[in-house]
């Protein structure tokens, strides 16, 4: 287990040492300074030279990475060229806004998914279940922003029952709340559900198959029962490593919908820095996001070994 | 913070459903959509595109910092009326010596800045003395140059003495240069905007939105919302669907003509057509490459058929000026015919220019208006024989960095919303790259002259201009604004810096 956690760890810190690297060469490369776009169109060169030299974009790459990497050493990501403002502390804010949408998606995945992926392989012979599984074949095949647009033009735009976009945080209230993040939520969940009931429909099946529950249904249990009194822990395994793959992908996919739901999380932040070149601020959500992206595969292994007792053994 | 921020990804993720339930007093405050009785509202939500880095237009450039504080939360001495004149804001009267050289302001005795402190000539003082310090950064703070001192006469009378006689000085105090601030604060402007105005900034919430408060102690005659809210989309679609969903009440400066139908269609809404600053230039690099050739520049505006992109690229919206002078500037003239379309004239003018098979680097940033009039462009010039190779580059980064910085590039297409900017011909730097000091004399005897003299001479610049078809000027920007039902006192031009709320009301207004 030790032995396992400090090679898993080696790997995290290399890997966030490589998109450090990453990040702030592609950053580099990219035409436009911070300080021509701060200063905008009518600045003259001298004025954009002194604030060059005041953000320190005027010095070597490699002393303004090692200024930065030293910085995050201490725990500070810097300051905003364009707002002034520590960076951490603005990451720290919009992050929040972003997990809501990514926990609350997966929520209404997970819940979907199970029952939809259980009935469609213990009915897998009859045409409820196939139905189950085609619903979910198309729901893979919709991107999260075609959904999006679909559920505003009707839900927003023509019954008027929830807002288009925008935000109101949950200290607003449950109710406003809800309301707000209703269609996001549901645009990123679903199509992430339908995912999901695929591979809980497999491993439901590759269980079912097995010769215990044959044993289990032998004593009179149906295949329902049988399944979910011998077979759902079995059936788990490869499912919570999927679901760990998604909530990456939900990071991700959450970026997209930011943008079609006008909503001010860590997408927003992402997408308006990088056209304004705040360069620091660019590095320091790149850095958190694949550092969460790190850290879930990290869990998900864990969470491998705790469901699988087979696993510690090895382990 | 690199750990910690890790951390918080996952303790959040397994706090936030416990946390669902948790309602503070920290309520967002947002009933600007309210489907009550129209008298009964006292607040109203606009969609604008670009949202501000942060609240201070003394370092940070672009339009939509002065566009949601100046006049609503700073004043100047003076404003811009809403058909472009000059009236005064916080000076009640001021009168100019015969030499053009001394302005003597009067005033507003009672004016107070949202901390309280009193507004008196000494804040005058220490308001057009800062923009001339290093305190300002942006380079628009240039205009204040001509200023030679401010002597505080009174606690309401300020003398304003210029160093040479500037028509251009007074007009360009209605802009963010003229903002009236408090020594007392200024110490956070990125975050805190203390001024005298009507309004505060209750709420800043970074690419989201803006949320202004009527000040119960304002000077002047209260506003009639006591809340206005600016909520920024990045995304046009985003915008419209609000606007049809009724989470926001109106479209300020539409980008997307197309669109309109669903609008027109909706009888809760009306739309309406102003105008603006904001020329859409084809820009040619008179410095270098293909365009120092004066003959193939005026092939490019014979070429372009600026009626039909008007239509493809912007619905038929928006005029034809064939300058750089829009109709509310006082010395505009017409030449929207200087160069009627005329493809024969064109290739014949090719020919002349002895350039065989032209070919230009057309790099345009990634905004919609530039995008589809730089499809009709290409369409338009591949008839006469000229190959444009475009590149779309992004905005503002990549497109501030090549063509405006670097010059490196032939033709591009950028609205230039500047109030009076004709006068960045005479400067042989600027990225048009056109050097001609007659121009550069006559934009300076015109600032310094009488207003009639400003008046010729800038006409005779627009007409020189056009006879060396600098460049093509595609189209003016119109102002379209879709608004809910029962809106009124909506500036329906976008001239000024600003978009002021102040005479915004639900009901018929008064």
């Amino acid at each position: 287990m030790i032995g396992r956690l400090a090679i898993r760890t080696g790997i995290l810190v290399a890997s966030l040492v490589v998109a450090s690297i990453a990040v702030f060469l592609i950053m580099a490369v990219l035409p436009g300074d911070p300080a021509t776009v701060k200063l905008g169109v009518n600045a003259n060169p001298a004025q954009v030279q002194e604030l060059r030299h005041q953000f320190g974009t005027d010095r070597p790459l490699v002393a303004q990475y090692l200024s930065w990497v030293g910085g995050l050493m201490h725990g500070s990501f810097g300051t905003s060229y364009l707002t002034n403002a520590a960076v951490g502390p603005q990451i720290a804010a919009k992050i929040q806004v972003t997990l809501w949408l990514v926990v609350l998606a997966l929520v209404v995945a997970v819940v979907v998914a199970v029952p939809m992926g259980v009935l469609a392989a213990v009915r897998s012979r009859r045409a409820d279940g196939a139905a189950l599984a085609g619903v979910s074949q198309l729901g893979m095949a919709v991107p999260s922003f075609i959904l999006a647009i679909l559920l505003i033009d009707l839900f927003a735009v023509r019954l008027h029952w929830v807002p288009s976009g925008g935000w109101v945080p949950p200290t607003a209230g449950p109710g406003p709340f809800l309301k707000q993040v209703a269609l996001p939520v549901l645009s990123l969940g679903l199509i992430q559900a339908a995912l999901l009931s695929r591979y809980v429909r497999s491993a439901t099946l590759d269980v079912l198959r097995e010769d215990h529950i044959r044993t289990a249904r032998a004593k009179g249990l149906s295949p329902g029962r049988a399944f979910l009194r011998h077979g759902l822990r079995n059936a788990a395994i490869p499912v919570v490593t999927v679901l760990g793959l998604q909530l990456a992908a939900l990071l991700i996919d959450a970026i997209v919908i930011e943008k079609v739901f006008v909503i001010p999380g860590l997408g927003s932040l992402l997408l308006t820095s990088v056209s304004n070149r705040d360069l620091l601020l660019v590095q320091g959500i790149v850095m958190v996001l694949v550092g969460a992206v790190l850290v879930i595969n990290y869990v998900v292994d864990l969470a491998y070994v705790a469901i699988d007792p087979r696993l510690r053994r090895s382990a | 913070m690199g750990v910690l921020a890790v951390r918080r990804v996952l303790s959040t993720a397994i706090g936030a459903l416990a946390l669902c339930l948790a309602a503070t007093a920290c309520s967002a405050g947002d009933d600007s959509s309210s489907k009550g009785p129209t008298s009964e509202k006292t607040s109203a939500t606009f969609g604008f595109t670009a949202a501000p880095d942060n609240l201070d237009f003394t370092t940070t450039d672009g339009a939509a910092i002065p566009q949601v504080l100046l006049d609503n939360v700073y004043q100047g001495l003076v404003k811009l009326s809403p058909d472009g004149k000059i009236v005064g804001s916080l000076a009640k009267s001021w009168t100019v010596s015969p030499d053009n050289k001394t302005y003597d302001f009067q005033l507003q005795p009672n004016a107070t800045f949202s901390n309280g402190d009193k507004f008196t000539a000494d804040d005058v003082k220490f308001s057009i003395e800062r923009v001339k310090s290093s305190a300002w950064k942006i380079s628009l703070k240039a205009y204040m140059d001509v200023v030679d001192q401010v002597q505080v006469v009174s606690p309401t009378e300020v003398k304003v003495v210029l160093k040479q006689p500037s028509n251009d000085w007074l007009f360009r105090m209605t802009t963010r240069i003229g903002a009236m601030f408090d020594p007392q604060g200024v110490t956070d402007l990125a975050n805190k905007a203390i001024g005298t105005g009507p309004y505060t900034v209750s709420q800043f919430n970074r690419n989201d939105s803006v949320v202004l408060t009527a000040r119960s102690d304002y000077w002047a005659t209260k506003p009639k919302l006591k809340t206005v809210k600016f909520q920024y989309f990045s995304d046009t679609n985003a915008e419209n669907s609000a606007l049809l969903s009724g989470g926001i009440d109106g479209i300020i400066a539409l980008q997307t003509p197309d669109t309109l139908g669903q609008f027109k269609s909706n009888s809760d809404l009306t739309v309406s057509q102003g105008t603006t600053n904001g020329e859409v230039v084809l820009s040619m690099n008179n410095a270098k490459g293909v365009f120092t050739n004066k003959a193939l520049r005026q092939a490019v505006n014979y070429a372009i058929d600026r009626k039909a992109l008007v239509k493809a690229a912007y619905g038929g919206y928006g005029s034809l000026i064939g300058s750089m002078v829009p109709p509310t500037d006082p010395w505009y003239q017409d030449l929207s015919n200087a160069y009627p379309y005329d493809a024969a004239k064109a290739k014949a003018l090719i020919a002349q220019s002895g350039v065989k098979n032209p070919s230009v680097a057309f790099k345009i940033p990634n905004l919609p208006y530039a995008v589809s009039s730089a499809q009709v462009v290409k369409s338009d010039l591949a008839k006469v024989g000229i190959t444009a190779n475009i590149s779309v580059l992004q905005f503002p980064a990549a497109w501030l960095d090549q063509v405006f910085t670097k010059h490196d590039f032939d033709m591009s297409i950028i609205a230039h919303v500047e109030a009076r900017d004709i006068a960045t011909y005479g400067d042989k730097k600027y990225y048009w790259g056109y050097d001609n000091p007659a121009v550069t004399k006559l934009l300076a005897e015109a600032d310094a002259g009488t207003p009639q003299q400003q008046i010729t001479d800038y006409q005779q610049v627009a007409k020189t201009l056009s006879d060396d078809a600098v460049s093509d000027w595609l189209f003016l920007l119109p102002n379209i604004e879709v608004l809910r039902k029962g809106l009124s006192g909506v500036p329906v031009n976008g001239l000024s810096e600003s978009f002021d709320v102040s005479g915004v009301s639900w009901g018929s207004g008064s």
